[in-house]
């Protein structure tokens, strides 16, 4: 028997939520259980660097990182940092990205360029791209912080697992105050 | 049976629980820190932060001698500084079980150096386990504390990051029952090392450890996995995860105790094959003593002992081809480095030590983000401590012009971690440099823990709270000045006076950090720009504030623009703008 293990990326900007995302995604692959790894570093990064979040899932795991070239999905939370994760998607993967874009440090002090056109550059490479207006579907939600779960609602799709099992663990992981909100937004992202 | 998605961090923290542990004491240290702080959530172990690793490990060892079991934690560089009670630990042995948790950090994700803890166990004659997962994490803390007790001898537990930071599946257990009462016994001959004491525990340690090598070849933790019979793979910790993903045919020797080596258990494995491989990273540890028992194996001469591994690098070190992408990039990408979040208050004292033209040793922390452009205002970073030792001394041998440039700078955690030990050594020789303490309450870098000066502890009850100004003035610093660094020109000011003085001077920037959790810090309204009277001088760019764009403009020369997202409207672009051109945003 083969046994098929699923691999998804996320990837953004420090302190964009990606580490709330993953924790959640990978709650609900353990609900509807499958074998879940997942990897990302924390530290450094945190501080508005670059962040990739691994998440792999199947009958059985061994490595928590993906092997390079062989993501299925791709999300990302920002343009700049999807892009630069292209090279670790499979040929004929996924990718799902925020359309929103932040000027890193070297760019801002004109040492570096911003790649222009990114979202079309992508799809020319990934047929399966979706850009998501996260910023807009979150202030839809009722709160321009619930990104996040906007951008996990539109990946969720990807993901063939029962609704309930989502909800469960959105439940479970968002506190009460925002949950209202946070519920919403996984929903408009969902829908998509 | 339950099941849970943990970190490896979390698993330790679970299994030391399960294991009965009683005290459990750190230093934060990524990527080690988590386990401490999961350790709260377990109301029978008392957790707490130590002032630097040495305190930690002693408090374990104190904890251990009253018969109660104990976990210290700390990263690889850690053990470093606990290294000086570790190494006659294992001399006295323990009474109630010690393992002492280092979490490596391969690839350096948020280290100064890659340093392999193994050899610790090597050095110190300790066993150390390394588990490959966040179930092994758990069962072989457990284990650890059992093999303590049985064999008289403190443990270590080496993760790396991508083992401390991975989640994956365990099942949980219930707590180990019928420990023993912690109890006072007097012991001098095993508790107190001179040497006459000393040099009868030292050949026990050596018998131990041969005993162990023996034992280590029955145990679960140490297995062969039989596969294909023709290729045969010796590895351990995550290096086993990445070699399944590679070589899924290959037999594999997967050690859990990763010494003392189970050396019959190797031998009747390298027997079968005509290659074999060691697959670890970092240093060639299980290869060099492989190697030394006349078993011929591939090991660093095909994986790099830089950095980390990863299922690709294994694959191509064993294929000798580079991976291929379907997609790679026909144009450079611009890099995104951490930076110091908005709002940060060591911002304006590295804008104030640049413009000042300071020569700045510097420390861990944060902060250490203040070497990179465009604050660029730190010229040194060696470890926990250092800066106030390397200002004394350059200072010893600089002119007087040269020697007024010499700034130490250190956070309030690092500073009472060592640096507090330099400063006496700067008052004691009379040294003449400035130090300045950044005091934002709380020990930032690792993700915001108390410590001697935050007024609260790991548990989250009130302490109290070190009187820095106090502290440095007993240790006989006559000039200490604290300033707020949200007040740019009043703190460069003080700085400059400070940097002129021919004596010993601390300044204290204070403010806390804008992410601590305790009494946390009220975001103000975000700024905007008047782009009509941003005249594009780039002045504001100079903070490095996150939060702060440029834009093109009709001009050409461009403009400032405040992203109203990040922005916490703390005022210091405001200050260094001499157009007037920052104001509150109506929003």
């Amino acid at each position: 028997m083969t046994n098929q293990v699923t691999n998804i990326l996320i990837s953004g900007v420090g302190g964009q939520g990606i580490l709330l995302a993953s924790e959640i995604l990978s709650e609900v692959l353990m609900l509807a259980g499958f074998d879940v790894k997942k990897n990302e570093i924390h530290g450094m990064s945190q501080r508005g660097g670059s962040v990739v979040s691994h998440i792999r899932y199947g009958k059985k795991v061994y490595s928590s990182i993906i092997p390079e070239g062989q993501a299925d999905v791709l999300l990302g939370f920002e343009l700049l940092e999807t892009y630069r994760c292209l090279p670790l998607v499979r040929q004929g993967g996924s990718v799902l990205t925020n359309n929103l874009q932040i000027f890193p440090p070297p760019v801002t002090l004109g040492k570096e360029t911003y790649p222009e056109d990114i979202p079309a550059k992508i799809s020319a490479a990934f047929p399966d791209t979706t850009l998501v207006d996260g910023l807009r579907l979150a202030a839809e939600a009722g709160n321009p912080r619930t990104v996040n779960t906007v951008l996990l609602g539109a990946l969720s799709k990807r993901v063939d697992i029962d609704d309930t099992c989502w909800q469960q663990t959105l439940q479970k992981m968002v506190p009460k105050k925002y949950l209202e909100e946070n519920i919403k937004a996984f929903n408009l992202g969902r829908s998509l | 049976m339950k099941r849970a998605i943990l970190s490896g961090n979390e698993a330790i923290a679970r299994g030391a629980y399960e294991a009965g542990v009683r005290v459990a004491s750190a230093y934060p240290g990524t990527p080690s820190t988590e386990i401490l702080e999961n350790m709260v959530q377990y109301p029978t172990i008392d957790a707490s932060w130590a002032p630097n690793e040495k305190v930690a490990l002693e408090v374990g060892i104190g904890a251990s001698f009253g018969d109660g079991r104990a976990l210290v934690a700390m990263k690889h560089v850690g053990v470093n500084v606990a290294a000086d009670p570790l190494f006659t630990l294992s001399y006295t042995g323990v009474k109630g079980g010690l393992v002492l948790a280092v979490a490596d950090d391969p690839e350096l994700h948020s280290s100064q150096n890659e340093q392999d803890s193994r050899n610790y166990a090597k050095f110190a004659k300790i066993p150390m386990f390394e588990p490959a997962d966040s179930q092994e994490a758990l069962t072989f803390t457990r284990i650890a504390f059992e093999t303590s007790e049985q064999f008289d001898t403190p443990v270590m537990l080496r993760t790396t990051t991508r083992i401390s930071h991975s989640k994956s599946v365990v099942s949980l257990q219930e707590q180990v029952t019928g420990l023993p009462e912690p109890s006072l016994e007097k012991n001098p001959a095993k508790f107190v090392m001179l040497p006459s004491n000393a040099r009868k525990r030292h050949p026990l340690v050596e018998e131990r450890l041969l005993k162990m090598e023996e034992w280590a070849c029955q145990q679960p933790f140490n297995r062969v996995e039989k596969v294909a019979g023709k290729i045969g793979v010796i590895t351990a910790g995550v290096s086993y995860q990445y070699a399944r993903e590679a070589l899924p045919d290959a037999d594999i020797l997967k050690l859990g105790l990763v010494y003392p080596l189970p050396k019959q258990l190797i031998r009747d494995f390298a027997a079968n094959y005509d290659t074999l491989y060691v697959i670890e990273e970092l240093d060639l540890f299980i290869e060099e003593q492989v190697r030394a028992m006349g078993i011929e194996v591939k090991g660093k001469e095909v994986f790099s002992i830089c950095g980390e591994l990863t299922p690709g690098r294994v694959e191509q070190s064993l294929s000798g081809k580079p991976s291929e992408a379907y997609f790679s990039h026909s144009e450079p990408l611009p890099s995104r480095p951490p930076s110091m979040c908005p709002g940060c208050p060591h911002r304006s004292v590295f804008h104030s030590l640049n413009r000042l033209k300071a020569f700045v040793t510097g420390d861990i922390g944060c902060y250490t983000l203040g070497f990179m452009e465009p604050l660029a205002a730190m010229d040194t970073c060696i470890c926990m401590g250092a800066s106030i030792g390397n200002a004394t001394g350059l200072s010893k041998l600089l002119s007087a012009e040269n020697q007024r440039k010499v700034v130490a700078v250190i956070g309030d955690s690092t500073f009472l971690h060592t640096g507090i030990n330099g400063l006496m050594d700067m008052v004691y020789n009379s040294s003449a440099s400035t130090v300045v303490i950044l005091d934002n309450r709380i020990t930032a870098m690792t993700g915001r823990q108390e410590n001697p000066a935050s007024g609260y502890t790991l548990m989250g009850a009130d302490s109290y709270r070190i009187d820095l100004e106090q502290l440095c003035r007993a240790v006989g610093v006559k000039h200490v000045q604290v300033v707020d660094p949200y007040k740019v020109e009043a703190t460069r000011k003080v700085l400059k006076q400070e940097m002129e003085r021919a004596e010993v001077s601390v300044v204290i920037a204070r403010r806390a950090c804008m992410l601590v959790k305790r009494d946390p810090v009220a975001r103000k309204p975000a700024f905007t720009v008047d782009s009509d009277r941003c005249t594009g001088c780039r002045a504001c760019l100079k903070l490095g504030c996150p939060a702060i764009e440029w834009r093109s403009s009709a001009a050409g020369k461009g403009v400032a623009h405040i992203n109203g997202l990040f922005c916490v409207g703390c005022g210091l672009c405001q200050q260094v703008c001499s157009f007037d051109a920052m104001g509150v945003s109506n929003d």
